[in-house]
């Protein structure tokens, strides 16, 4: 084959795809419709690591040790022993609480619970659901056969597998409503959010939530807010707090498809870790792709043909070689 | 005055018995407290013995002691001061020739004897200053002796060797200066913009904090390291939470949520009931409250720091009010956030575009390989002894 006819063969097959792409691929899920989440508010965090520690009770997982000492946890990261970790950014001096320049700010790490998620767009075998009622990114690990596209698959990098076991199988938040725990189901409220004193993690429905988030970056910067702690929609308490300069947007109303898990900042959101993310989801996008790749295996059929072809000329070819 | 070297070997030089019967307390006792105070100073035991000398020496610097607006907390707070029982160390340490609270006469006698201590010792002299300066109306809230507050701050602050503002209404006006401060009260570095004034700031404040610095000040002539707002660091350096016995509660997010509650009763953080320690500046964790021992502080018996030595944070936030975490310091560091510019960083998500040209390249590399079948089987007829 000439190298002309290769790059021929490689490009339309490539066209091909994304033009038919353009065409089919479906639009973002909506919302499920009684949608549970959490807000995170990042102004509000001081980073006591409370929601770490609740979280590690409620879902029996191990504290990460560091050396010797055993008396603080030491997760860097999510893993398979951490499902939520509180991180910092930090700028210059670090001095000034959610400043930008000469500043630091706390993020708190977990599944954001995407309205379209990815890892269940991507997992082959359905081990990875969202809830249709509640819209949890829910997971089966009698299903899961290891394969850990779903750890690619998000954009957030929220799947963890734990290597060391045999038995390995995918860690992520469940909200609280995993097999065994189930807090949801029976009206309770996630762990975090649970254990969080300053309501930096609040917990609600994500129609409720989103509207508490747009009250607040509605408030004027320097004004005094009750700030509910625990469920949006029955606060157990309030605290009174000064107002600081939101961002303008919400994370979570719209990226990728939007979340459950909607988080608000002072600093912007690319400084506390966020993905650059379009409002597209990219389950929806891919899914438009794979789907129409192997619509009625109409593309694999050609591709073979295509293969087959090919060797057969090459064959003849050779087999000319030969008679010479 | 310099610092006055202290050797043990000469400690017969030094008249601890003269001590012992001026002070009423024994050597041992003595030196003890001497080395107590070094020692929460950080400094070691030849320091501590310098003290004792410098204590031990009669010749004791003058001091006169204002009071403004306040309720005496401070003065209080100094007389039950113990170890040794403080009457007998404040008349032997320092000659305290005006004390509005303490003297034993009073009107205009002890006024003229503030007037003739300040005209001999200028320029000597300790001005303690107790109560916050009102300005509002030329200062008419406050006088003593036809004197009011302000004048008399600004006429003893002329001939004073140093000026140590006692108490949280001398370091930054108390509560009188909360809002609406109809009083125009402040502290005494407000009002003396132009002098250093040592604070020391407390609702009242811990005794040990004004007798280490008046020590301090006696033993070498000069006034300990201050920070910006004048408070001397040894005692004021630290934040309360960064030395509270509650604060691994804090750390694992264990925190009482109401009075009595079971967290209370097992004695968790105290943040969310309204702790200002993360905020407030001072040692009370180490020496807790006046020698009395057994955990007697606010936060020792279950009650949140309501952050009476911090300006700004003492009867200006509510009590019960979540603090502005300030600081953390280890055991409780976070994981960083990488900058997303750090190529590094940036392979996470792969666009779906990208995803449907390597589609058209695996098909392209299919066909590659195809050829190199051929090939390869070409090579292998050519070379019979090698297997394709």
């Amino acid at each position: 084959m000439e190298r002309r006819g290769f790059f021929k063969a490689s490009l339309g097959a490539a066209g091909a795809a994304l033009a038919s792409t353009a065409v089919q691929a479906r639009p973002n899920l909506e919302p499920a419709p009684e949608a549970v989440g959490m807000l995170f508010d990042s102004t509000l965090c001081v980073g006591c690591k409370a929601c770490v520690t609740n979280c590690k009770k409620v879902n029996g997982m191990p504290p990460v040790p560091f050396g010797d000492q055993v008396q603080s946890d030491f997760a860097l990261d999510l893993s398979s022993k951490t499902l939520n970790v509180i991180k910092v950014f930090s700028s210059g001096t670090g001095a000034t609480k959610d400043a930008e320049q000469n500043g630091h700010a706390f993020e708190k790490r977990s599944c954001m619970h995407c309205v379209d998620p990815g890892c269940v767009s991507v997992c082959p075998v359905s081990a990875l659901t969202r809830n249709p009622r509640t819209g949890i990114v829910g997971y089966n690990p009698d299903a899961c056969i290891g394969c850990r596209t779903c750890m690619t698959g998000c954009p957030y990098n929220v799947p963890q597998y734990n290597y060391d076991s045999p038995f390995g199988a995918i860690h992520k938040c469940e909200m609280c409503n995993q097999k065994g725990v189930e807090r949801i189901d029976k009206g309770q409220m996630t762990g975090c959010a649970e254990a969080c004193p300053t309501g930096a993690t609040l917990f609600g429905t994500r129609t409720a939530l989103l509207a508490e988030a747009k009250r607040r970056m509605a408030l004027k910067p320097g004004d005094t807010y009750a700030y509910p702690r625990g469920d949006v929609r029955k606060p157990d308490s309030f605290h009174e707090k000064t107002v600081p300069q939101y961002q303008p947007t919400v994370w979570g109303e719209k990226e990728a498809g939007g979340t459950n898990v909607l988080h608000l900042s002072a600093v912007p959101y690319d400084k506390l870790g966020m993905p650059p993310l379009g409002e597209r989801s990219y389950a929806s996008i891919s899914e438009g792709v794979q789907h129409t790749l192997y619509s009625y295996m109409a593309l694999p059929a050609v591709a073979l043909g295509g293969l087959t072809w090919l060797v057969k000329r090459n064959t003849e070819a050779e087999n000319k070689g030969d008679a010479e | 005055m310099s610092v006055r070297e202290f050797d043990v070997a000469n400690e017969a030089d030094y008249d601890f018995a003269a001590v012992e019967r001026r002070l009423g307390v024994s050597r041992r006792t003595f030196l003890n407290f001497c080395t107590g105070i070094a020692a929460s100073f950080g400094l070691g035991t030849k320091s501590a013995m310098a003290m004792a000398a410098a204590i031990a020496n009669p010749a004791r610097p003058p001091v006169i002691w204002l009071h403004g607006q306040e309720c005496t907390g401070p003065t209080e707070s100094l007389l039950r001061s113990e170890q040794p029982s403080f009457e007998h160390l404040i008349l032997d340490l320092i000659s305290l020739d005006y004390h509005q609270t303490l003297d034993a006469g009073a009107g205009h006698r002890v006024e003229e004897v503030k007037h003739e201590a300040m005209k001999k010792h200028k320029g000597k002299y300790l001005l303690v200053i107790e109560g916050a300066i009102p300005l509002a109306q030329n200062g008419i809230f406050c006088k003593t002796g036809g004197q009011t507050m302000m004048e008399a701050t600004r006429e003893a602050a002329e001939g004073a060797a140093a000026i140590v503002a006692f108490g949280s209404c001398a370091s930054w006006g108390g509560v009188q200066s909360a809002a609406p401060n109809p009083t125009g009260a402040v502290g005494a570095p407000q009002f003396l913009t132009d002098k250093t004034v040592v604070t020391i700031p407390g609702c009242p404040p811990n005794p040990a904090n004004f007798l280490g610095t008046v020590l301090y000040f006696v033993t070498y002539g000069k006034l300990p390291p201050i920070d910006e707002k004048g408070r001397p660091k040894w005692a004021y350096g630290q934040l309360i939470h960064e030395n509270c016995y509650r604060r691994p509660h804090f750390d694992a997010g264990r925190f009482a949520t109401q009075f009595g509650d079971d967290g209370h009763r097992k004695g968790w953080c105290l943040y969310k009931l309204g702790c200002k320690g993360p905020e407030t500046y001072n040692n009370c964790p180490s020496l807790e409250f006046n020698n009395l021992g057994g955990g007697v502080w606010p936060i020792g018996v279950g009650h949140p720091c309501f952050g009476c030595s911090e300006q700004g944070t003492g009867f200006n936030k509510p009590m019960f009010s979540l603090a502005d975490v300030k600081t953390h310091t280890p055991p409780n560091v976070f994981p960083i956030i990488p900058d997303r510019q750090n190529p590094a960083s940036s392979t996470v998500v792969a666009s779906a575009a990208v995803a449907g040209v390597a589609v058209g390249v695996m098909i392209g590399a299919a066909a590659v390989a195809g050829k190199k079948l051929g090939d390869k089987d070409e090579q292998a007829k050519a070379e019979p002894g090698k297997g394709a």
